[in-house]
């Protein structure tokens, strides 16, 4: 074990955590943010209710996306500077535009939002709670820009003297083909996560609180979840197929190191499932859909999809001796691991929605832990997915330009990423706990009374009015 | 001017932003326990920087990625070389950010107790590290040709960077204190006023050491204009405090750090990064810059984008610009 390799593990472990908090902000920001609309337009306060309970969730997870979000940016620097020098002329400027176009937008309106209920006028209010979320989803699209350099660099040349990356093209940046298709599938994916925890907060009311004076907001949000993570099943397997075929494009190893496919095929065919060894050279049983690796790969079901001993042989002529190939039974089992947690939110909520088909009142304890599972599974289909496409890069740090190895700081030793290390995974587990029970106990508490709260008045004086969602 | 002098300018900026705004939600977090004597008075303290400090922590992620985007050389180099430093204002920044969101969401004392004690070390540590780490950069660091950093842990604890921290901690904290006056009603607001006098003196008499050594070590025209500024501010912070004119000892605190920040990238123009070692080390604002295509768009961004930035958070500071006192919190 060396230093490089303890880099790697934290930068591995911070941006999965960071990621399981990222989506559920993504979704719930502008799913609160509809409801709040709901209410604003109709007046019932049934969506009020929601807001605010939903609300309550989304800020106990917002707090630790925004904390966890400072490691990833000094990051970078800290245990990645030979990386940072060589792409900072690139990767810096979206990261950059992020924060003064985004985060601003994001946190400044959040704190507006939380307490601003009873002192701003209800659009502005309203207006508050959409300038955040738009500033969310503007920052995933940066930090997706920049991540996209580095699946398939465009827009940069290598300055022969300083063996740097120059940008030379920003809005081939901006552009980058894989950005363009990264951005609405990781979208969805966080849909995924928020519409499922607001299915299984729901849910859970429906069955467990029956004699409540709020099923029928309950029954709203289950239903209203349900609808949001089916399109977002639909909208993740629908940008997931673009994605493969322009990861086939300009990635082909990783294509062929999610199938394990080790000879070049045409056509080549899909396994579900694989028994053997764990990197596939030598299987037992394996569970195949023919054609359908090509039409992933290529949208052709005779399309050619490359394997991986070829590539090793053309990369190895390419870039020199060494090995280009990721480690098999991560990329193979995350890509599966991925489709099929994502997919299961999708199925359970059609159940859901089945359940409550003409006006029905579901009871079954099957159906309740089935939904209180669904945010658990996307939050699992995005943590494989990123493990996949970033493991499937390796070992490069910026495909065909850094390898990962060569990226990491050479001024920081060996026992001090250990000791970041463990302070993060220790902090980081810590704060797990807390949060999860936070979620449990809020989300348990149910939808507030919001008979006493009035409108903004003027004439009141505010030395005298309690705050509302004070800290 | 050329592109790399405004590209240092900037970060300057976004820097002395970062600890005008930051430095008083610091000092908030560090006298909770000093000027908050019950729950619902540190509630109290807590809830006047409730709705701003996220967004002025934000002034650093953008301070941050300006150094990445416009001089990859000085952000990589700093960032790795100052690893244990940052290390702590990162963990600080964790605990103290999750304690604010937190802090109320349970009724049981020793929860929010914990919570406190994440405030106050979540402040006071990064209040102090800053300074260390922003008097290291200007006094140098040993640094190798290829601008590495090749020095230890103890390279960064020299007494003038321990003055640094220290006088950081003092502004900070007095920056809060004021502040603090400025936003409360009462007996808080009278207590704030009190401590705001005391810390501040304590402050001055840090502040004008530092100053004076930063200006022995590096110097310019421009540096000892902007710390004898620094330096009168301070004072002028002190008399309004000690008549009790908040708005104006909060304008001397503010402009006094502003301009302290301002007298340490002034002295250390057109360098970035000395190096204690062999001069070819150094970084400037030349050789750790971005290529100029990356700059100019970058500049367009920044122009375009700063003033509505300042807009919408000045004027979440003037929605929430009253102040607050125990009747505004409520019973649960």
């Amino acid at each position: 074990m060396d230093a490089l390799d303890v880099a790697r593990w934290q930068f591995g472990v911070t941006t999965v955590y960071h990621f399981l908090f990222v989506p559920l902000t993504i979704g719930l920001s502008v799913l609160v943010a509809i409801l709040q609309t709901m209410w604003h337009r109709t007046g019932n306060e049934r969506y009020l209710k929601l807001t605010k309970f939903y609300g309550k969730l989304f800020l106990i997870n917002f707090a630790m996306g925004v904390v966890t979000g400072i490691v990833q940016e000094f990051q970078f620097g800290m245990n990645w500077s030979d990386y940072s020098r060589f792409v900072g002329d690139v990767f810096g400027a979206p990261l950059a535009i992020e924060a003064l176009v985004a985060f601003f937008l994001e946190s400044t309106f959040i704190g507006l939002w939380i307490f601003g209920w009873d002192r701003l006028p209800k659009r502005a209010h309203l207006a508050s709670i959409w300038a955040a979320a738009i500033g969310t989803n503007l920052s995933a699209y940066f930090i997706l820009a920049a991540n996209s350099f580095m699946q398939n660099p465009v827009g940069y040349r290598i300055n022969p003297d300083s063996g740097r990356a120059e940008l030379t093209d920003f809005p081939a940046v901006l552009t980058n083909k894989v950005a363009l298709i990264t951005f609405p599938h990781t979208l969805a994916g966080s849909f995924l996560v928020a519409g499922s925890l607001i299915v299984a907060v729901g849910l859970w009311h429906v069955i467990r609180n029956r004699d409540s004076a709020d099923t029928g907001a309950y029954r709203f949000a289950t239903k209203f979840g349900s609808w949001v993570v089916l399109v977002a099943s639909a909208a993740v397997l629908f940008t997931g197929d673009i994605q493969g075929k322009i990861m086939t494009d300009v990635q082909p190893m990783k294509m062929a190191a999610a199938e394990g496919l080790y000879t070049t095929e045409s056509p080549a065919s899909f396994s579900v499932l694989t028994i053997g060894s764990l990197d596939g050279t030598r299987e037992v049983f394996a569970l195949k859909i023919p054609y359908l690796l090509s039409y992933l790969g290529t949208g052709d079901p005779h399309g050619t999809v490359h394997g991986i001993n070829d590539l090793q042989a053309q990369y190895a002529t390419q870039y020199g001796a060494g090995s280009y190939t990721p480690i098999i039974p991560v990329t193979y089992w995350s890509f599966r691991f991925m489709i099929a947690f994502g997919m299961a939110a999708g199925a359970i909520a059609l159940l859901v929605l089945w359940s409550q088909r003409k006006g029905r009142s579901p009871s079954s304890r099957w159906l309740l832990r089935a939904g209180l599972a669904m945010p658990v599974l996307p939050l699992l289909a995005n943590s494989f997915g990123w493990i996949f496409t970033e493991m499937g890069r390796q070992p490069w740090i910026v495909f065909g330009e850094m390898l990962t190895r060569n990226g990491v700081s050479r001024s920081v030793s060996l026992a001090e990423v250990l000791t970041s290390f463990a302070a993060f995974t220790l902090i980081y587990a810590t704060l797990a706990v807390i949060e999860v029970k936070l979620l449990l106990r809020y989300a348990r508490a149910g939808v507030p009374d919001v008979s006493e709260e009035h409108p903004i008045d003027d004439t009141t004086d505010d030395a005298e009015r309690p705050l509302a969602f004070a800290y | 001017m050329e592109l790399t002098t405004i590209w240092f300018l900037l970060v300057a900026v976004l820097f002395t932003g970062y600890f005008i705004l930051e430095g008083f939600d610091f000092g908030v977090g560090m006298l909770l326990p000093v000027l908050g004597r019950d729950d619902r008075e540190r509630r109290v303290l807590i809830n006047t920087i409730g709705p701003v400090w996220d967004g002025n922590e934000v002034w650093l992620i953008t301070a941050a990625g300006a150094m990445f985007a416009a001089f990859p050389e000085w952000y990589a180099t700093l960032f790795s070389g100052f690893y244990l430093p940052l290390l702590l204002i990162l963990l600080a920044l964790i605990a103290r950010g999750v304690a604010f969101e937190y802090r109320h969401k349970r009724p049981e004392a020793s929860w929010k107790r914990r919570w406190d004690t994440a405030i106050v070390v979540g402040s006071l540590l990064p209040a102090i590290l800053w300074g260390v780490v922003f008097a290291n950069i200007l006094r140098g660091v040993p640094l190798d040709a290829d601008h590495e950093y090749v020095g230890g842990l103890v390279d960064l604890l020299n007494p003038y960077a321990l003055l640094g921290g220290a006088t950081t901690l003092a502004l900070f904290a007095t920056h809060g204190a004021v502040f603090l006056a400025l936003k409360t009603t009462g007996d808080i607001r009278e207590r704030a006023g009190a401590l705001a006098v005391r810390l501040g003196a304590g402050a001055a008499v840090l502040a004008v050491g530092f100053l004076t050594w930063t200006l022995s070590i590096r110097s310019s025209a421009a540096a000892v204009v902007l710390a004898v500024g620094a330096a009168l501010a301070l004072l002028g912070a002190l008399a309004a405090a000690r008549v009790r004119r908040e708005g104006w000892a909060f304008t001397g605190t503010a402009v006094a750090i502003g301009l302290a920040v301002a007298t340490l990238f002034a002295a250390l123009f057109p360098n970035v990064l000395p190096s204690t070692l062999d001069a070819a080390g150094t970084l400037t604002a030349t050789n750790a810059a971005s290529t100029p295509y990356t700059l100019k768009i970058m500049t367009w961004v920044a122009v375009i984008f700063t003033p509505i930035v300042l807009a919408y958070q000045g004027w979440t500071y003037w929605v929430f610009r009253k102040r607050i006192g125990v009747g505004n919190i409520p019973q649960h």
